[in-house]
Formats: C-alpha cells, structure tokens, sequence
C-alpha cells in the first residue's frame, strides 16, 4: 500500500492522474531560488523554453546569461562565477551537458569544488522522437564518478521544484537529471524531500516485503503500477524513491533490503554506471543479495513515441512485474 | 602596493627565472620553456599592475589573475612567493606529495591561485565568469587578467569564450597570449597556424594590443591602456621568447615540457646570474 508518510498524490493510479515535465518543475524551482537568493544565476546555452530556464529569464532578466551554443564555454563561465559568489545554474539537454561539456565540469567545477548546479533536460529514452543523440542515457554515470558532485534524479514535476530549490541550498556542484515528457504527478507539496534521505513510496500492508524496488525519477510511478498489481497477486513488495543517487542513501536502502533480501532497480539510463549500478556496488560491500536492474541495456535509443520507447526498452511495469518475479526465484530462502 | 622602478622590476624577473629553475631541477619534472618565457609578464602583474593583498589572498576587491595554461605555474608560484604570498622556501616542494604547489594549480590546495587549471582552453571562460559578475551583477571595480598560451588558441572553447567576452563587452577583462611560438608537439604555426591573431580577436570585438613580452614597460603600458578602454575586452599579444634568459633553452620546442638536468640547471643559473648582475637601470 502506499505509505502514508509519504503524502502520495491521492490520483497516482487513477487513468487521469496528472502529467507535467520534471523540467517545469525544474524552472518553478529556479524562480524560487531566484527569490530566496540574490546570488542566484542562471545560464543556458540556446535552450531556455525548452529547459525551463526561461521562467528565471523573465522574472530575474539580469540575473540570467545566455550563452549561445556553447555547453564548455557555459561550465566553465559559470565555474568563475561561482568563484566569486553567485551560484550558478547550467541549463541544456543532458546529451551537452554533462555530455559534451564533462571535462570542463571536471577540471572547472567538480574538481575545483565550484558552487555550480548543472541541470540536464531530456534525459532518457522518453524524449522521444528527437531520437538518440538527444536521448542521455549515460549522465547518471558520467557525474556520479567525481568526486565532489552530487546527483538529483528527482520522480516529478513537484519533487524537481523542491530538489532545484534544494540545490541552491546546498554548498558545492550537483547535477539534477531531468526529463523531456510530460509524466505523473505522483508526489504532493506535503510529500517529505530532503536532500540525501530517500522515502519509501510503498510498503507491505501488515507484514514484510518480499522484494525492495528502488526507483529513481519518472519510473518511479512505473514501479508503483507494479508494485499495486503484485500486490493484488500476493506479492508484496517496498518501493523506494531514491531521488538523491550520490551521496547514496545507505541506510534507507539497507534497512529495506535487509528485511526482504531481493532487490529491483529501476531507471531509465544505462544500466552500467547509473543509480542501479550505485545500489549494486553498496550492497555488494554491505549485504550482497540477488538484484535484477531495469534500465537500458548497452544499446541507444532511437525515435519513437515516449511510451512506445518506454516499453520497446523494457522500462515500464511490466517489465518491473517481471523482474520482481525473477528475483523471488534467486532469493536465498 | 609598494611601487618600483622598471630596474627593480627587472631584477626580480630575472630572481623569479632563477626560481623556475631551481624549482624544476629539484621537482625533477615539469615545464621550463613557457616559465621562463612568461616571468617579465608574471613580475609586471604580481609587482606593478594588480590591485591585491599577498596577505590577505581571498581579499574581496582584488584584481583576479587566472592562469589558463596551468602548466607554467613554476611561474606563477614564484611570482606569488617573491611578492609575499608564501615563504621562498615552499618553492621546493613543487610537485611533490602534500605540497600546496601542485604540478597544475588547485585552488583548493593554495590561496591565490584563483582557480584549477591544466586541461587547456578553460580559463578565458572563468575569467570571462568573473568579469561578467564583476560588471554586471556586481558592478565591482576589480579586474579579471588571464594569462593563456599561444597553443590553447587551438581550442574550440578559447573562441566560445573570446565571442562571450566580445558580446558582453567586458572592459574589465584583459587576456594575456604567451606568444611564443612553441607547444609540446612543435611550432605553433607548423602543427595548427594562428596568424592573423590580432585580427581574429578584433574581429571578435576585442581590443588588441602586441608587445615585447619581456619589456616590462610595455607590460605595464598595454595594461594600462586596457583599463582605459571602454566597451571592449583587451587581448595584449605578448611576443615571448620560450626559455627567455637561458641561451640553450631560447625558442626551441624540446624545452617546452621538461626540466633541466642538475648540471644544465648549473649552466642556467650562471647565465641568469651574469645577467641578473647586468641590471642596474642605468641606460645607455
């Protein structure tokens, strides 16, 4: 059932629920921080409406830099920017940035430990038709390996605003991945963020879970499609949002698995190097149990409608479904 | 700031090359030609140009100097060591484990670096960072310098930041070429030409001024000329000869990335020394 702490919106599994892009939220969140802080900046490189950026734009003109087509000039400006004191947030496709601009991001603003939040839209096979040099299913991986940086994976339209908002707060680099498409409304205001503690979203009603689901972002409404019908077969299973990737929260995580010792990871980028990936390597230090991992399996995407890609990739419940009924037959008894 | 003659300020060039040397024999690594190349500039900006306090490094009003080719920073830390920034003594320890100086410069490591530099081509962006804050948003009196090589001119982001810096207008923004003609694999112009490179900065909407590289009182002039330009940002080619002050390191390219051996660090220092010995700021 879902966790009443939780605050889930009271629609998640109705057919109308609400659908809004994580980068709307991404660009309300802006604006809030804007408001908050004086010393907040924002930067974007040609792709202001699509990232939401533009909401900043108009409320804070002279606080916003546009920088052209131009992602390493844009990481690096901000990285002296934040030298002197404004926090700095990079607005692009996550394909550029982190993508094209990683070296910069390392030298410049992990490795200088610059106050810089970098803010990659359309990450994921769900950007859809633009097809796969837009789709960034490799960007978990490529900032969750420095040190210094954080990683924001949050699962809504709400949980983004509240993670930029956060973001601002948070003294050092940090990377929030967004996505393109519209999605669930899954979250409510009242629902818990703080930076590094994920929830648990679902727990067994009256008894232990079977399995531990950890889900980052939009998939997140996709493990809790699977987790209220295994529930209806007898299959109880507790579901994650882990929305903060780096730094891990080890102890959410381990107090779950320890009770149902199988695990689903689910996310909607490579499965080398990303949140599973994360999970994985924690568990095979702490508590090594068997783990199935939803996400892209070592291919590119490709053009397509998102809920078309979303289930050609595997990604969607049922495939989750699945994954939770294979790793109940690895489980140890 | 204490103020010094152009004679004074030659000496110490000519102190601060003898440190590179020393430096690098006993590093055992890193670069001696760009160092070398770059002292009069370095001497010029540390002593006479900049607005900044060696005591209080994170002081909030100083001009900013960022080092984009981080690789000559035997330069740089013996200028900061010589103005006052740290004991001479630390200058040992360059490239060593646990030493402040780094074989590339980390703002975390040392104050008054200003930032993290090595990889080429990023540092024109963060100066241009800065300087925007500083006339925009800020709407601050301090200067941003930064100090580039001819090589990284080679890089695509040195232009996504010079067309910044141009469309932005940054006056207070000054970059400084190190143009000396060599880079690891060769002569600039052989492996990848630059020329015209004053044109592609005005055409960029820059302000362009050449000079000796090793006059200081051209350094200090171009300077000047750039903090009295408005509208534009100024790019000061500096024509530099690598391995300035040591005959057999003079403009050759094989010296661009290694130090010198003890017994040719010997030779160095002799030379540098006899002309060290020459500088008594009577003109002839």
């Amino acid at each position: 059932m879902a966790n009443p702490k939780a605050y889930l919106s009271p629609e998640v599994f109705s057919k109308d629920v609400k659908k809004t892009p994580t980068r709307n939220g991404y660009g309300e969140g802006l604006v809030i921080a804007g408001e908050k802080n004086p010393n907040v900046v924002v930067l974007c490189a040609d792709l202001s409406e699509s990232t939401r950026s533009e909401y900043f734009q108009k409320k804070f003109p002279e606080r916003f830099v546009e920088v052209g087509v131009a992602e390493q000039n844009m990481a690096s400006l901000a990285a002296g920017m934040a030298l002197v004191g404004k926090i700095p947030f990079i607005s692009s496709y996550a394909t550029f940035s982190p993508g094209r601009n990683n070296e910069q991001i390392r030298t410049t603003i992990a490795l200088n430990d610059a106050n810089v939040k970098i803010g990659g839209a359309h990450a994921g096979v769900s950007v859809g038709p633009d097809g796969a040099t837009h789709q960034a299913l490799e960007d978990i991986a490529l900032m969750r390996v420095m040190p210094n940086m954080r990683v924001l994976y949050p699962c809504d339209a709400i949980e983004a605003k509240k993670a930029t908002k956060a973001a601002a707060e948070i003294e050092g680099p940090l990377y929030i991945r967004l996505a393109r498409e519209a999605t669930p409304v899954i979250t409510t205001e009242k629902t818990p963020f703080k930076f590094g503690k994920a929830e648990i979203f679902w727990s067994a009603s009256g008894r232990s879970a079977d399995v531990t689901i950890v889900a980052s972002g939009p998939l997140v409404y996709e493990a809790l499609l699977a987790a209220n019908k295994l529930q209806k077969q007898g299959i109880s299973t507790e579901v994650i949002n882990n929305h903060t990737i780096k730094p891990l929260d080890q102890k959410t995580i381990l107090a779950s698995v320890r009770k149902t010792r199988a695990v689903v990871t689910v996310e909607e980028h490579q499965v080398a190097g990303g949140m599973g990936s994360a999970v994985v390597e924690m568990l095979a230090k702490n508590f090594p149990v068997p783990v199935e991992m939803i996400g892209v399996q070592d291919r590119y995407g490709e053009s397509g409608n998102p809920e078309e890609l979303l289930d050609v990739f595997g990604l969607t419940s049922p495939f989750i479904k699945k994954a939770v009924l294979r790793v109940l037959k690895r489980k140890q008894p | 700031m204490k103020e010094y003659s152009i004679a004074q300020l030659e000496k110490k060039a000519n102190e601060i090359r003898q440190d590179i040397i020393k430096m690098l024999v006993k590093a055992g690594s890193g670069h001696s030609a760009g160092p070398l190349g770059m002292a009069d500039v370095f001497c010029a900006l540390y002593f006479a140009v900049m607005n900044h306090d060696p005591k209080n490094p994170g002081w909030e009003e100083r001009d900013r100097l960022i080092l984009s080719n981080g690789h000559i920073c035997p330069v740089r830390y013996a200028a900061m060591a010589r103005v006052g920034y740290f004991p001479l003594e630390e200058l040992k320890t360059l490239r060593k484990f646990g030493s402040r100086l780094q074989g590339h410069p980390e703002r975390k490591k040392l104050a008054g670096v200003e930032t993290t530099s090595g990889p080429l081509g990023s540092g024109l962006s963060q100066a241009a960072g800065m300087a925007y804050v500083g006339k925009y948003i800020d709407k601050k009196n301090w200067r941003v310098y930064c100090a580039m090589s001819d090589g990284e001119q080679e890089a695509g982001q040195t232009w996504e930041a010079a067309m910044f810096a141009g469309k932005n207008k940054l006056n207070n923004l000054t970059g400084i070429i190190d143009r000396n003609n060599i880079q690891i694999d060769g002569y600039v112009e052989d492996i990848m030409p630059l020329e015209p490179l004053r044109a592609k900065y005005e055409a960029f909407n820059w302000n362009v001024i050449e000079i000796d590289g090793h006059n200081i009182e051209e350094i200090i002039d171009a300077c000047s000329q750039a903090k009295a330009t408005q509208e534009k940002p100024t790019c000061i080619i500096a024509h530099t000869i690598p391995g300035k002050g040591v005959r057999f390191m003079e403009n050759k390219f094989e010296w661009h990335g290694k130090p010198p051996k003890p017994e040719e660090a010997e030779i160095a220092l002799r030379e540098l020394k006899a002309i060290g010995a020459k500088i008594t700021g009577i003109r002839k």
